[in-house]
């Protein structure tokens, strides 16, 4: 049966924005993404110069010196504008969630295995100060880059890394006790094992090329510390004890494999925009790795005993072929 | 003695949260007006989760007044049970 | 659900652990290497600790409420949209006041969403930082809400279609642009204290309630959502500008009169952008809800005495521009609007003179000023118009150097003598609308001297296109500018009497409404 549905048929006089079908190459319907993001930070006719960085203006290029003809070619493949963001992100927390209540309610973290547990909180618990870190370095580069179709996943992403933190805490809890943090929190003030990364993070915070940081964070730390932490150590927990820390940890799984999509995406467009930002890229990734790879060995040895020295070469080997895969000369 | 408010956005769950309100706080007055509600009250407002929950029929997080909150006035204060707004110190 | 811990924890030691002890003492760097930009505006700060939390939602529980939030939001945009929803606004001269929303407000959530990104990396302390890049989050949202309920508008309505290129041209839009550069390039208690508490807290009641509840009497469903819905935010934004102010105040003795000069300067430069508003609710919605006297009379003098009397224990009195502005409540739509009816030919959305019933409105609500001192202006325009006089102004006129406004303002004390204030530096002369915008310049000329003027912009020659031709004989500087801004002539501006806009618009809704 045919339904026969009276609205008003007008003709539109345009479909979109000028600015947009200029980008699109005329005049067609855009996507929420589109519209969202293409040339939506000023870029013209500052007032004044910042007070605390009277040497560039408010949105400056010059502030990395990766160089680009048009800083809207770094698209997010996710087409994450607030909504689908907040609306991905609501998903993947209601998961988390029920994940997180099954456990509590079934007491599954009561008889998870004694040295599994040991393993698990002392291994992750610190991780929740390094997403902190991620945070604060995911809210530098929206500060402080260009063009909001790269600025704006940066700010998700560092703020994907506080809920990261949170979800860690709250692992804490249900595995262990509020002096389990405490601990935690003492073993990266002052056990030697965490000190070189502790030295990492803190050393990225002062950063002031805004897309050197992003190499060193989104590529290079969460590149390492993802795989270790969510792969290889969660594997060797679950022979242990079972796949419990694996339903507390899920989100940062899922999410990690959701965001290094738009990462990669970034490295091809910035390294295949010319041989410069190729070399530079390359570089900053290898002297990066290097600390990392430093910084995590001892971890990886401290969750995984013998096993951790080979994991290490095994992860970085991945890394060195996603970067290569990705424009990178590493 | 100043006024505190507190305005929502005009819908089901609103209806509820406003019922609830008024029954905890006596002095408080409302300002109906096109999708949006607007109460006042003299110094001081609270809004319990329990009062809500009994109107509501249903479990209530007080953390879900954001999806429906328009504005407010006046220093909050907020537990698990209670969400007040006040000019006290 | 937030996050639950184990149930002996309450909300506050829970939300605790989930955020400020995530932060440590580093040793590796220095603070200051960290947190480079504390020092230099003076203020001090003992105890990051002692900043209160204003709402205390961890992400998951911000996701699951603002995805809730974007579902319901984007719902009713697709049904509005789908059912031509446009057509059912009171006339099509309300549409004009959205116009104006996306050119003149939509970019500044933008950089509201760059600013506290900035500030949310640069306080020191773990509380404000984390209230301050939520904020952060919502402000895109804001813009990027804005931008999509507009989008179908621009689809049937000229005027929206430039809006990226316009906010950073156009002489009007300096206004609203050089407000929030000006807070942006501050330091970041500054900016806190601009934004966080002058605009959200005192002012933007008056930008958004009012407004989208004009929307919602006219008839604006996709307006009223995003509104509102941007509001819930606002509520959040709100108490963290407030607490900020209690924090900074109960910090250090030495920060109250730092303090009290920001507010002076950004309550000021907050209520010379709402002068936009003010015409807005007088004269540009068809249906109005109330007018800018009164919702001035509830949201500043009201709510924003109640704050100010809260305050004054620290020492803090109302800002010094605030008798002035209560004072001005009478005049400040009618003088705006006269300014734009003027210069109707050079702003893309459209004018006109109210009709006589909005007139006998405008009486009533403005009993004292509205028949003796504007009357009679809107009855002659509107009588030369009808006798094919319509006058548009084809002179620039002369910009306040801080808040770039037309110097149209009277004197406090005489509705009919314009205000003039100057001030000289390095052997230039500086001109100002106020006493408020040249106490502020004469405080920081190093910054305002830098002030992107579009009327001298104009003049040096650097709004126009490359293929604009100043030696040829026909050439006409005023179109060449629209044509630089973007602006189609006959099509963006004039009267809203015989634009296309008005023609489509009735058009299409006899379309809908008859067989």
């Amino acid at each position: 049966m045919q339904i026969d549905l009276r609205t008003v048929s007008i003709t539109p006089l345009r479909q979109t924005f000028n600015h947009i079908a200029d980008r699109l190459g005329g005049d067609k319907a855009a996507s929420r993404y589109i519209e969202a993001t293409m040339d939506v930070q000023a870029n013209a006719n500052f007032h004044y110069r910042p007070t605390w960085d009277p040497d560039h203006m408010i949105f400056d290029p010059a502030r990395t010196a990766i160089k680009m003809k048009d800083w809207y070619a770094f698209k997010d493949p996710r087409q994450f504008y607030y909504g689908a963001y907040t609306i991905a992100r609501a998903k993947m927390q209601e998961t988390a969630e029920a994940d997180f209540e099954f456990v509590e309610s079934r007491g599954l973290a009561a008889n998870f295995n004694a040295a599994a547990k040991k393993t698990a909180l002392e291994f992750y618990l610190p991780l929740r100060h390094v997403a902190w870190g991620a945070n604060m370095n995911g809210a530098s580069m929206c500060a402080y880059g260009y063009g909001t179709a790269i600025t704006q996943p940066c700010l998700y992403n560092g703020m994907d890394q506080l809920g990261i933190a949170q979800y860690i805490t709250r692992l804490g809890f249900t595995l262990g006790e509020p002096s389990d943090l405490d601990a935690a929190k003492k073993a990266w003030m002052t056990a030697p094992q965490w000190q070189e990364l502790r030295r990492l993070v803190e050393d990225m915070l002062v950063v002031k090329d805004w897309f050197e940081l992003f190499v060193a964070q989104n590529v290079v730390l969460d590149g390492l510390l993802f795989p270790l932490a969510y792969q290889h150590v969660d594997n060797a927990l679950q022979t242990q004890g079972g796949p419990v820390v694996s339903m507390l940890t899920r989100f940062q799984s899922e999410w990690f494999a959701e965001s290094s999509k738009w990462v990669d995406a970034c490295l091809k467009v910035g390294a295949g925009e010319t041989a410069e930002n190729k070399a530079l890229m390359s570089e900053w990734t290898k002297k990066w790795r290097d600390r990392a790879v430093k910084a995590l060995a001892p971890l990886a040895t401290q969750a995984l005993g013998a096993q951790g020295d080979s994991v290490m070469a095994e992860l970085t080997d991945q890394f060195n072929a996603r970067c290569n895969k990705a424009g990178l000369a590493v | 003695m100043s006024n505190v408010f507190i305005a929502f956005q005009k819908n089901e769950e609103t209806r509820s949260i406003i019922e609830a309100i008024l029954a905890d706080n006596p002095n408080a007055t409302v300002d109906d007006q096109p999708g949006m509600v607007r109460i006042d009250a003299p110094n001081t407002m609270t809004i319990k989760r329990e009062t809500v929950e009994e109107v509501m029929g249903r479990r209530f997080n007080l953390q879900e007044l954001h999806i429906n909150l328009i504005t407010l006035t006046g220093h909050i204060d907020e537990t698990d049970d209670e969400f007040t707004l006040s000019w006290k110190h | 659900m937030d996050m639950k811990v184990a149930k002996k924890l309450g909300l506050k030691e829970r939300y605790n652990l989930m955020t400020r002890d995530l932060d440590w003492e580093p040793s590796y760097q220095a603070k200051e290497a960290i947190y480079p930009f504390l020092e230099y505006e003076g203020i001090k700060i003992h105890d990051w600790s002692k900043f209160e939390d204003p709402f205390r939602l961890t992400m998951d529980a911000y996701w699951k409420y603002q995805a809730e939030k974007e579902r319901k939001l984007y719902a009713i945009l697709d049904a509005f949209n789908q059912s031509n929803g446009h057509l059912g606004v009171t006339d099509a001269r309300y549409i004009n006041n959205l116009k104006l929303f996306l050119t003149g407000v939509t970019p500044l959530e933008y950089m509201a969403h760059r600013g506290f990104a900035h500030v949310g990396r640069q306080l020191a302390g773990a509380g404000p930082r984390v209230a301050c890049l939520m904020q952060s989050l919502d402000e895109i949202r804001h813009a990027q809400t804005q931008i999509h309920s507009m989008s179908n508008y621009n689809k049937y309505y000229n005027g929206f279609q430039n809006w990226r290129h316009q906010h950073d041209r156009v002489w009007y839009l300096s206004v609203p642009k050089s407000f929030f550069d000006d807070a942006v390039t501050s330091g970041p208690f500054e900016f806190m204290v601009a934004i966080g508490f002058a605009f959200e807290y005192v002012l933007t009641n008056l930008l958004f309630v009012p407004f989208i509840s004009g929307a919602a009497y006219n008839g604006d469903m996709g307006a009223m959502a995003f509104g509102f819905s941007a509001q819930s935010d606002e509520s959040r934004h709100m108490t963290l500008g407030l607490e900020m102010i209690k924090f900074l105040l109960e910090q250090d003795p030495a920060n109250v009169p730092i303090v009290q000069r920001w507010l002076d300067k950004w309550f000021w430069r907050g209520y010379r952008v709402l002068t936009l508003v003010a015409m807005m609710q007088d004269y540009m919605l068809p249906k109005r809800v109330m007018s800018w006297k009164e919702a001035w009379e509830i949201y500043a003098e009201q709510n924003g005495g109640a704050l100010f009397a809260d305050l004054a224990r620290y020492g803090i009195k109302p800002p010094a521009g605030w008798v002035q502005a209560c004072k001005d409540k009478d005049h400040l739509s009618h003088q705006a609007w006269a300014v734009f009816y003027n210069y109707g030919a050079a702003a893309p959305f459209h004018t006109w003179t109210p009709s006589a019933e909005e007139m006998d409105w405008l009486s009533s609500k403005y009993p004292d000023t509205f028949d003796k001192y504007y009357r009679p202006r809107y009855e002659h325009w509107a009588e030369q118009a009808k006798e094919g006089n319509r006058f548009y102004n084809g002179t620039l006129p002369m910009l306040c150097t801080t808040c770039q406004i037309p110097m149209f303002f009277t004197e406090p004390d005489d509705p009919t003598k314009i205000c003039y204030r100057e001030s000289d530096y390095k052997g230039d002369k500086y001109h100002f609308c106020s006493d408020g915008c040249k106490d502020i310049f004469d405080h920081e000329p190093e910054k305002y001297i830098q002030s992107w003027l579009p009327v001298h912009q104009i003049y040096q020659g650097n709004c126009f296109g490359p293929d604009a031709d100043p030696t040829s004989p026909d050439f006409n500087p005023l179109m060449e500018v629209l044509k630089w801004y973007k602006l189609e002539f006959g099509q963006d501006n004039l009267d809203y009497e015989g634009s296309p806009d008005k023609k489509n618009f009735e058009a299409w809704r006899a379309q809908a409404t008859k067989n």
